[in-house]
């Protein structure tokens, strides 16, 4: 296929009846074929959500039924998904805001000074990049217990915040801000804090956007930690508190078609999330392929 | 000076009000539990009986995840200085619990603050299991004991007696392949608990020791039977049946339950305990006692299943005042019916079901007594009284784990069997080392 | 370029640097050390008794079948993960380069998933599988001779689960070679295609040589996800069954320490994972640091 015929059904902007270009097609074809498959378990359980037990027990099918607001209602009443949704919305913004603030300082002070225990602190940061929750559940219970800390919002949050994912990208974007204009501001007088709050903040949104969309849904997608210390229904999350709904514990028919509603809800806001602010999380990466 | 005076009156007052307050406030006691659902109910509303029915203490209960993950909290909070009062813990809990140093024996804590019991009240196989020593150490709650539950309305349309449920296994395979044969049900039956069920009561019900020296009771040294000629034959038989369909193997715990609500099984095998759910569904059900398989094995009695409750240490005096007051309540006949009427856990004293006896309550409510009767059907030998050993948890794990080797295809019943007893006994082996 | 032009202040960088030392000494040090040291240990349940035990714990694990079993189990889940994974994600980046209309719509369309959480991601994929509720069997049943039974087939088992953990970080292995893709420069490869190569010459001698960087580093990522971040997965939907075929290296730790009270081998298992965990965290970060050169 040559340039220019590629040019041309590019200009014409659409199908000419005699130069239909298959490749172009093929291409759309499969990728749209990825996308309903990728799409398929939500169309599927999004389905199931709208349907009364009995048509679920009687053939899996995609058609969507009348029971939407019944079902919705009743997984909201019965996973106390209020107070769900409010935990999970805590401990997102909490441990990412946190996350956020403490990446800035930390990354500004190593990149712009010289102290003397800098690459121990390096060090004792990024070390944590290689210890994920899981690993070490047991004794970080152990710890939080001791703190008092069971059960309670700050013992959510702030072990969550001891990783170094921001730290390590506020640490490569500040190392790009060039020499001259931190000059410019100790000739201007201005101190570091100044400096941090004019110069490299304002620059940090795109930045920060992106990481935000990262952390937030890290947050907000936390299973293990929540579950383990948190025990009343009143402080589990919603990743946790769906699992009160699923069968295995009842007693009698698992109703599915509640668990999916309310699967529904507890996916939609960290969904909407990434759509919306997947333009910043992409140029992150973008930004680190360079 | 009459400034300083009204302040100093204003500020003893103000010291009366709020001590005063403090002292009309209740000594608060946790108990932590692990039913769910319906049964959670009606733990919650057993412990709101007990506060209206007094006003020093203040039981609050927590529902606390299922009985491995609220043992583990327990556990953990033991650790930590901040255990609850009171514990439900299940029934292969027990061995872990009494060893532990962490519990205050029931029997201990009545003598302590007076409270009369008379332990003889409550029924023999209860008694069996957890006492230590001539002593109860934890307050049976929450008894029950597996039943064959099946389906009256399959039956019948498969032109059999919907009010015969089957007595043998032999039974059970025939019935569940006219069943299929008339295509009214894809299984012949499910379970629930498969270790509980399948295998440790299997063994009791058969008269069969599922663990050298009375089941673990008599010395920490004990080795698991399972891989004995009974137990071959026996799984070997769910194992064709699982080929065949007779046998549908669903999951651990309650995972199985769909299947005989679904009306995919038109029989199951679970807990006594069920039986509420069961009035509240759709099926038209009726319960017998587990099969058998007849000669050369006696019939001898099931196990007392569920969990019961025990206190942990390390709370003040006063408060272990009201934790001896809640376990009376609890214990009490009154409480008892109560709590077997609203739940289908079996009446554990005596007085209890001679309180449900004159009432009527069984001829109403003729299932119930299935598992009374299955549970005293002769008196428990040695090997039947119960199962006591240490890891009894990672144990029943562990046979469920091979069992699903063996169902699933990937093991032989040999093989499965012997592994789960090589392994099994090396937990129990690493337990003795520990509390020698 | 490297910043060296710094702030003189003394104290303030230990200031700034505070909160975030502070929590990962208490949050982090604290228990590494912690753990280390009870995987040397033997305890009750209840902690009223410990033995020193030297390497036992150790040494019970290499000895122990189901470790090995699963090593094993991780390492095929790991694989299937990573190398599937990153193979369709190039195969749909290398689609949608070529898209330039709708481009972002696609790409939304494919990223979606990685908002979802592994443990609801597990529900939605274990319903549609489901065999007697799920529509993938019921359809597929006919066709496929095969056991969608999770609760006795580990095959179906396995199936789940990397269907599942494929499926979430889908999105993100696509974005990454996409913006990968996009910083070749588009001369090279249309240089090659005036020159008579194919399509797909170009790409296998082109393209997938510029974009091994991107790949690499893709590898490693999900590597390290479905180590360590697929917990939430296997608790939600196997529990590790049927008979141990879906128990990973670190739902085995924590069933070990959490439902079987077993401490001491829980934390030695977390000492390996550990080790793992640093190997290849080091490896990323060297190479990541060789790439990002300012």
């Amino acid at each position: 296929m040559s340039r220019k015929t590629v040019q041309q059904s590019n200009v014409s902007g659409g199908l000419q009846l005699n130069k239909i270009d298959w490749k172009k097609f093929w291409i759309h074809l499969s990728l749209i074929a990825v996308v309903l498959i990728v799409a398929f378990p939500l169309i599927f359980s999004f389905a199931i959500s709208t349907q009364s037990l009995q048509e679920i027990m009687a053939r899996p099918s995609l058609k969507l039924s009348s029971h939407f607001l019944t079902n919705y209602r009743e997984a909201w009443v019965r996973s106390n998904m209020g107070r769900l949704l409010f935990n999970s919305i805590f401990v997102a913004l909490t441990s990412t805001i946190g996350k956020v603030v403490m990446a800035i300082l930390s990354a500004f002070a190593i990149v712009f000074f010289d102290f003397r225990f800098k690459s121990v602190a390096f060090w004792t940061i990024f070390i944590t990049l290689m210890l994920p929750v899981p690993v070490r559940i047991v004794s970080t219970y152990q710890v939080i217990s001791d703190l008092g800390w069971l059960n309670t919002y700050v013992g959510l949050t702030v072990p969550l915040m001891a990783s170094a994912t921001g730290t390590f990208l506020f640490r490569q974007f500040y190392r790009t801000i060039p020499g001259e204009l931190v000059e410019a501001a100790q000739i201007d007088g201005a101190g570091p804090m100044r400096f941090l709050w004019s110069v490299l903040l304002p620059n940090s949104w795109p930045n920060v956007a992106a990481l935000f969309v990262v952390l937030f849904i890290f947050g907000w997608n936390q299973y293990l930690w929540p579950l383990m210390i948190t025990h009343t229904k009143e402080m589990r999350v919603v990743v946790v508190g769906l699992r009160s709904l699923i069968p295995g514990g009842g007693d009698m028919l698992p109703e599915w078609n509640i668990v999916m509603a309310a699967s529904m809800i507890a996916l939609i806001l960290p969904v909407i999330v990434i759509i919306s602010l997947q333009k910043y999380f992409v140029e992150l990466m973008i930004d680190t392929e360079k | 000076m009459r400034k300083r005076n009204s302040l100093i009156i204003l500020i003893v007052l103000a010291a009366m009000l709020v001590g005063s307050g403090l002292a009309s406030a209740r000594t608060q006691i946790d108990f932590w539990f692990s039913l769910s659902g319906q049964l959670g109910d009606k733990v919650e509303q057993l412990v709101k009986s007990f506060n209206e029915s007094q006003d020093e203490f203040e039981v609050v209960a927590f529902f606390r995840g299922t009985y491995e993950e609220s043992m583990t909290a327990a556990i953990a909070a033991y650790r930590a200085g901040n255990a609850p009062h009171v514990l439900q813990v299940y029934e292969v809990g027990t061995q872990t619990m009494l060893l532990s140093g962490a519990i205050y024996p029931v029997y201990q804590l009545m003598e302590d603050y007076d409270i009369d019991i008379d332990w003889n009240d409550f029924v023999g196989s209860v008694l069996g299991y957890y006492t230590h020593e001539g002593n109860l150490y934890s307050l049976p709650f929450n008894s029950s004991t597996p039943i064959f539950f099946y389906n009256k309305d399959i039956f019948a349309a498969a032109g059999l007696d919907p009010e015969k449920p089957p007595t043998t296994w032999q039974e059970v395979e025939e019935y569940s392949k006219q069943i299929m044969d008339a295509g009214l049900a894809r299984y012949g039956f499910t379970t629930g608990w498969p270790g509980g069920y399948l295998i440790e009561n299997a063994f009791a019900w058969h008269g069969v020791p599922f663990a050298s020296h009375g089941n673990g009771f008599e010395s920490l040294n004990a080795e698991l039977l399972i891989n004995s000629e009974f137990g071959i034959e026996h799984v070997s038989t769910l194992a064709r049946w699982q080929k065949e369909g007779v046998f549908n193997y669903g999951g651990r715990g309650d995972s199985a339950n769909w299947i005989f609500f679904n009306e995919e099984a038109a029989m199951m095998m679970h807990s006594s305990a069920l039986i509420g759910s069961m009035m509240q569904s759709d099926i038209n059900w009726g319960a017998g006692m587990i099969p058998h398989w007849g000669d050369p094995y006696p019939k001898t009695n099931t196990i007392i299943g569920g969990a019961t409750l025990w206190v942990m240490n390390g709370h003040k005096s006063e408060e272990y005042r009201g934790v001896a007051e809640f376990l009376n309540f609890v214990a009490q006949p009154e409480q008892q019916a109560w709590w077997h009427k609203q739940t289908g856990y079996v009446p554990i004293s005596i007085p209890a079901a001679e309180l449900l006896e004159a009432e009527g309550h069984f001829e109403t409510n003729p299932y119930q007594r299935v598992a009374i009767d299955q549970l005293n059907y002769n008196e428990p030998t040695a090997d039947t009284r119960g199962i006591r050993l240490g890891s009894f948890v990672q144990i029943r794990n562990i046979i469920e784990e091979e069992l699903e080797n063996i169902f699933g295809g990937s093991k032989s019943v040999e093989n499965g069997l012997n592994d789960a007893v090589k392994r099994g006994n090396q937990l129990i082996d690493e337990f003795a080392e520990i509390y020698q | 370029m490297s910043q060296s032009v710094v702030f003189k202040n003394k104290w303030l960088p230990y200031i700034l640097i505070a909160p975030q030392i502070a929590i990962t000494i208490v949050f982090f040090f604290w228990p590494a050390i912690t753990s280390l040291r009870l995987a040397v240990y033997r305890t009750t349940p209840f902690g009223d008794r410990t033995f020193f035990v030297g390497l036992q714990n150790f040494r019970g694990l290499l000895e122990s079948p189901q470790y090995k079993q699963s090593l094993i189990t991780t390492f095929v889940f790991t694989a299937c993960v990573t190398l599937i994974g990153v193979a369709i994600s190039l195969a749909i980046a290398l689609l949608l380069n070529q898209a330039v209309r709708g481009r972002t719509i696609y790409r939304t369309a494919i990223l979606w998933p990685y908002g979802v959480a592994l443990p609801i991601a597990g529900i939605l994929w274990m319903f549609t599988m489901h065999p007697t509720f799920g529509i993938v069997p019921h359809y597929l049943g006919d066709i496929i001779n095969f056991n969608f039974d999770w609760i006795l087939n580990g095959q179906a088992a396995m199936l789940l689960v990397i269907i599942a953990a494929i499926w979430t970080n889908l999105g993100y292995n696509v974005a990454f070679f996409l913006a990968g893709l996009q910083a070749i420069p588009k001369s090279l490869i249309e240089a090659s295609l005036v020159d008579g190569a194919t399509s797909l010459k170009a790409i296998r001698h082109i393209t997938l040589p510029l974009l091994s960087p991107t790949t690499f580093f893709l590898l490693v990522m999900n590597v390290v996800y479905s180590l360590f971040d697929t917990f939430g997965l296997i608790d939600s939907v196997t529990k590790g069954g049927p008979g141990g075929a879906t128990e990973i290296l670190i739902y085995k730790a924590y069933k070990d320490g959490i439902i079987s009270l077993n401490l001491g081998s829980s934390a030695a298992q977390s000492v390996i994972l550990m080790a793992l965990a640093t190997l290849l965290t080091v490896f990323q970060f060297r190479f990541i640091e060789r790439k990002v050169s300012y």
